[in-house]
């Protein structure tokens, strides 16, 4: 028996020499020396340390706990997280704990001391997360694959490290899946009708409230926020209309009836409520959004929520139309001491002249708006202070809720993604390859985004489900 | 490092817009589906108090392992509304189980079952986890049915129902307010699955995901035979080596005619591992599996279990015998008894028990720490007696401080892992002659699931006391 416990002494010792060359056969020599007693038996609790995380399959909204347990009172160790992107990047996040007194380190009581992240985060090892160093520079992390969960390697290495994870073997490490996607969720790809789209059906026979998902001025079909929501009972259509299949080939943009076809679809689902339809924006989306609240004759919206986006636009002008009018602008854009885009001016001031803004005193539906104060790629705080004005002048400013977040950037997602202050970005009409800044502090860009999808679950669930009892009991865990 | 990933399209396995199912998985359920999509919307409401609000049903996890809790939660309804919350499993074997409880929305419209109390259904009473641990196959199904899954790569899909109104029958012909798909999972992600066919040894090995190295198990069913994967994949999603072992095909237990040496080499199988810390081995088995790892423990020269699970077994097992041979006894006619569905009853087969040790395992000479589970109402092993024996033989010896039993009231024979459904009584072949019985194993649902639960709990901690920290209190201050 002496030999085996010998033989895991060293398997440790050799970890620890890797690490930290004498300083752990220091601290095991020195506890023989205090105890005199079974120093060969503490040394095989050392290299059993237990990690769990829980749930180890989760939505990629849910929280979850990190516990670290076996080791030594005092024990200073690094908790990892690492994630290969499906395009082929590696991204980590880490923090430094020191486990109490029962050798135990919880990631949702305990402060992290120092890494990527610190203070007690229950889930910093995610909004947290960035490129490994030497790691292509301006990357954004985005699934765009959303059938296959996030997986995560969570590990836990001796002492407070900041670099060379690589080289060397955890204590302990698991795995843990992050879905966009519930189960029995459904996916349907939709081309009828010349739609780029797809549409996410909460599993169940339905009838559900629906929903047209909209991303920004970067096009593509981008379907994790769509994915997500119909996991929340939501029927929500993911729709590319800056780089449909249509567009692609004729070289033409959209025009008002491609939202009005994306709008039938819904309504003419038998699984889905026609009169209990939304649309969520954000950025160029949120242009949308206003445009078709506002104006549409066709579409009945609702509720609607804009995210990082801005009222003003050529009133009632098709999407090639807005698109020129932010070109013309485009004399304003300023760049910051690191050459990063700032196109926050393009839109600034905010006009007097009603023929470049959305008349907002036209909605007739609950409209809730998401904006960033350090948003520097639209002027979303601006903008939301003009809507309010305009809302309060025409007497439909019961319908607004403002949500306005401090030293919150542009691209606000679903909880726990990632912050980037700034990435390489392509726009759809000049293919131009440039780095822009979006803002915001990392900190509180993730709290925001955890505090807005909150509320904008709730703010849907009480529009599109409310009736004689809204709640959000189910909501609790989030 | 091998990672079994899941490939399971989450959206393939119930409509056809997309790919199909995953081989293997036990997810078709073609009946529902085209009893479902055939409703429409307007026609479903017309009969339901709400036309066009719909409820909000969640489940939470909507992924989990099967031995963790979830929530289940409907919102939306009208306030005082009797509702009747279901779930179907279609099962591999292709049967149809399901529970149902039937609750009343409060004032705000809620339904929760984690808090409030069932009235009736197959299942009463504050049960959070009653849709699970009381599920039974479908009325009208083939009789003395048992849900075991046999692919632990692929989850269990619960499909959790809400309807309108009390009901106890015909939920497959009726559209649910609500329904939503869980999954209860044996295996957590990055566990590893390893085909073992060394040594002349049959089974399959789970490692936990990690570098290691990891505690080790040696995993053994009981009379039954086969190779079931599914607690040696739990066991690893806990953090322990485990090793399911085949030590016999169903019905064919007089060709085995195995000695010690198969189960040695099992063991060894595990303890060699370079995930596996050698001295950190132990070993957990269940009736027949249960006898065997108290025969390994007590007589084996060449392997020491580093502590031992015994779940409703015994140590009636004369010393010298082969495995055929002491099951061969089970044989006895005489003492079978027939209860009045005319199932089998074993439990007295093995009484009285004997005083002289040579007719036993001789336990005195077990030197690591034992952890017996049984259920007082075991109609297949008197494992309550038998206990009772050990501790004395243990006491004796003056080992008794390495003996812990857990002996649960209403508990019956086949103690699995937490919210498996209950089995009083359940179709089993016979040993030798190959004949089909319905064997009763005892048992009162309620009572058994609680012990499910909590014997699985107190086995983890035990497992983990022993194989993960050996430090006392003592030496860690």
């Amino acid at each position: 028996m002496l030999t085996r416990i010998v033989q895991c002494q060293v398997f440790v010792s050799g970890l620890c020499n890797k690490l930290n060359p004498g300083r752990s056969r220091r601290l095991t020599w020195r506890r023989t020396q205090l105890q005199g007693v079974q120093t060969f038996r503490m040394q095989n609790s050392q290299c059993c340390v237990k990690l769990s995380v829980q749930p180890s399959r989760g939505l990629v909204d849910e929280k979850f706990t990190v516990l670290v347990q076996n080791t030594l009172p005092g024990f200073p160790l690094t908790i990892h997280a690492l994630h290969q992107s499906d395009d082929g990047h590696t991204w980590e996040a880490f923090g430094h704990y020191t486990a109490n007194n029962t050798g135990t380190v919880n990631v949702l009581e305990d402060p992290s001391l120092g890494g990527t992240y610190s203070g007690v985060e229950q889930m910093g090892l995610l909004w947290s997360l960035r490129a490994v160093p030497g790691s292509k520079p301006w990357l954004r992390l985005r699934k765009m694959n959303i059938q296959t969960p996030m997986e995560f390697t969570i590990s836990v290495y001796q002492g407070h490290q900041t670099e060379g994870f690589n080289d060397q073997v955890p204590l302990a490490g698991v795995v843990v899946e992050r879905w966009y996607m519930a189960p029995g969720v459904r996916r349907v790809p939709i081309t009828e009708d010349g739609l780029t789209a797809t549409l996410f059906l909460p599993s169940g026979p339905g009838p559900f409230p629906g929903l047209i998902d909209l991303w920004g001025g970067g096009g593509q079909l981008v379907e994790y926020r769509a994915a997500l929501l119909a996991s929340h009972g939501i029927a929500a259509l993911a729709l590319d209309y800056l780089t449909p299949k249509v567009t692609l080939e004729t070289g033409k943009m959209v025009e008002n009836d491609y939202f009005e076809k994306a709008y039938r679809v819904l309504q003419q689902h038998p699984q889905i409520l026609g009169s209990r339809i939304a649309m969520l924006g954000l950025s160029f989306g949120t242009s949308i959004t206003f445009k078709v609240a506002a104006y549409s004759e066709v579409i009945k919206l609702r509720c609607a929520v804009c995210v990082s986006g801005s009222h003003v636009q050529p009133v009632d002008g098709s999407v090639k139309q807005i698109l020129a009018y932010f070109n013309k602008n485009s004399d304003k854009t300023r760049f910051n001491e690191e050459s990063q885009v700032i196109w926050r001016d393009l839109l600034l001031p905010i006009p007097t002249d009603p023929a470049f803004k959305v008349d907002m005193g036209r909605i007739k539906c609950p409209l809730m708006l998401v904006v960033g104060e350090d948003d520097q790629n639209w002027p979303a705080p601006d903008s939301a202070v003009d809507i309010k004005e305009m809302m309060e002048k025409a007497g439909n400013s019961h319908l607004l809720t403002l949500l306005s977040y401090p030293d919150t950037g542009h691209l606000i997602e679903p909880p726990y993604t990632p912050h980037f202050r700034a990435s390489m970005f392509k726009t759809v009409d000049t293919q131009q390859k440039m780095v822009v800044l979006w803002g915001g502090e990392t900190v509180a860009h993730s709290r925001a985004q955890e505090d807005a999808w909150r509320k904008i679950l709730v703010f849907l669930r009480e529009n599109l489900y409310g009736g004689t009892n809204p709640s959000a009991a189910s909501f609790s865990h989030l | 490092m091998h990672n079994f990933t899941l490939t399971t399209d989450s959206s393939g396995y119930m409509f056809e817009e997309t790919t199909g199912a995953s081989a293997g998985s036990c997810s078709e359920l073609p009946l529902i589906v085209s009893e479902l999509r055939q409703k429409t919307s307007r026609e479903v409401h017309k009969a339901t108090m709400s036309p066009t609000i719909p409820p909000i049903l969640s489940v939470h996890p909507t992924r989990a392992l099967v031995d963790e809790p979830f929530k289940v939660v409907v919102e939306n309804l009208p306030p005082a509304s009797p509702v009747t919350l279901h779930s179907l499993i279609y099962s591999e074997d292709k049967d149809y189980w399901e529970a149902y409880g039937h609750y009343t929305s409060d004032h705000r419209g809620i339904v929760s079952a984690a808090e409030d109390v069932s009235v009736g259904g197959t299942y009463t009473g504050k049960e959070p986890m009653g849709l699970l641990w009381s599920l039974r196959p479908e009325p009208g199904s083939r009789t003395g049915l048992r849900f075991r899954k046999r692919i632990v790569t692929s989850p269990i899909l619960v499909h959790v129902s809400v309807y309108s109104g009390h009901i106890t029958q015909g939920f497959r012909e009726q559209s649910p307010l609500a329904s939503v798909l869980t999954e209860r999972w044996y295996m957590a992600p990055g566990v590893q699955r390893i085909e073992v066919k060394e040594r002349g040894v049959r089974g399959t090995l789970f490692i936990p995901p990690g570098p290691g190295p990891f505690p080790g198990l040696l995993d053994m069913w009981g009379g039954g035979g086969g190779l079931l994967e599914y607690r040696s994949a739990l066991l690893a999603s806990h953090g322990f080596a485990s090793l399911a072992l085949e030590y016999f095909s169903p019905g064919e237990l007089q060709t085995a005619d195995l000695q010690l040496q198969y189960f040695e080499s099992a063991f060894n199988i595990v303890k060699d591992h370079p995930q596996v810390i050698p001295d950190r081995v132990g070993i957990i088995g269940l009736s027949l599996g249960a006898l065997l790892a108290l025969h390994i423990a007590a007589e084996s020269k060449n392997i020491k279990p580093h502590c031992i699970v015994c779940i409703s077994g015994h140590h009636l097992f004369p010393f010298g015998a082969t495995i055929a041979a002491a099951q061969k006894d089970q044989e006895k006619e005489l003492k079978t008894r027939y209860d009045e569905n005319n199932y089998y009853i074993w439990r007295d087969v093995r009484l009285p028990i004997p005083s002289d040790p040579a007719e036993k395992t001789d336990v005195r000479k077990i030197q690591c720490p034992m952890l017996l589970v049984n259920g007082d109402d075991d109609q297949n092993t008197p494992a309550v007696e038998a206990a009772e024996d050990i501790a004395q033989m243990m006491r004796s010896q003056g080992n008794l401080h390495l003996l812990s039993t857990l002996t649960y009231p209403d508990t019956g024979h086949l103690i699995e892992p937490p919210f498996s459904p209950h089995f009083r009584a359940t179709n089993f072949i016979k040993p030798f002659i190959k004949e089909k019985v319905i064997v009763l194993w005892g048992g009162k649902t309620k009572a058994h699931s609680d012990a499910q639960e909590d014997s699985w709990r107190k086995i983890l901690a035990f497992l983990q006391h022993h194989l993960y920290s050996s430090t006392t209190p003592k030496a860690r201050l």
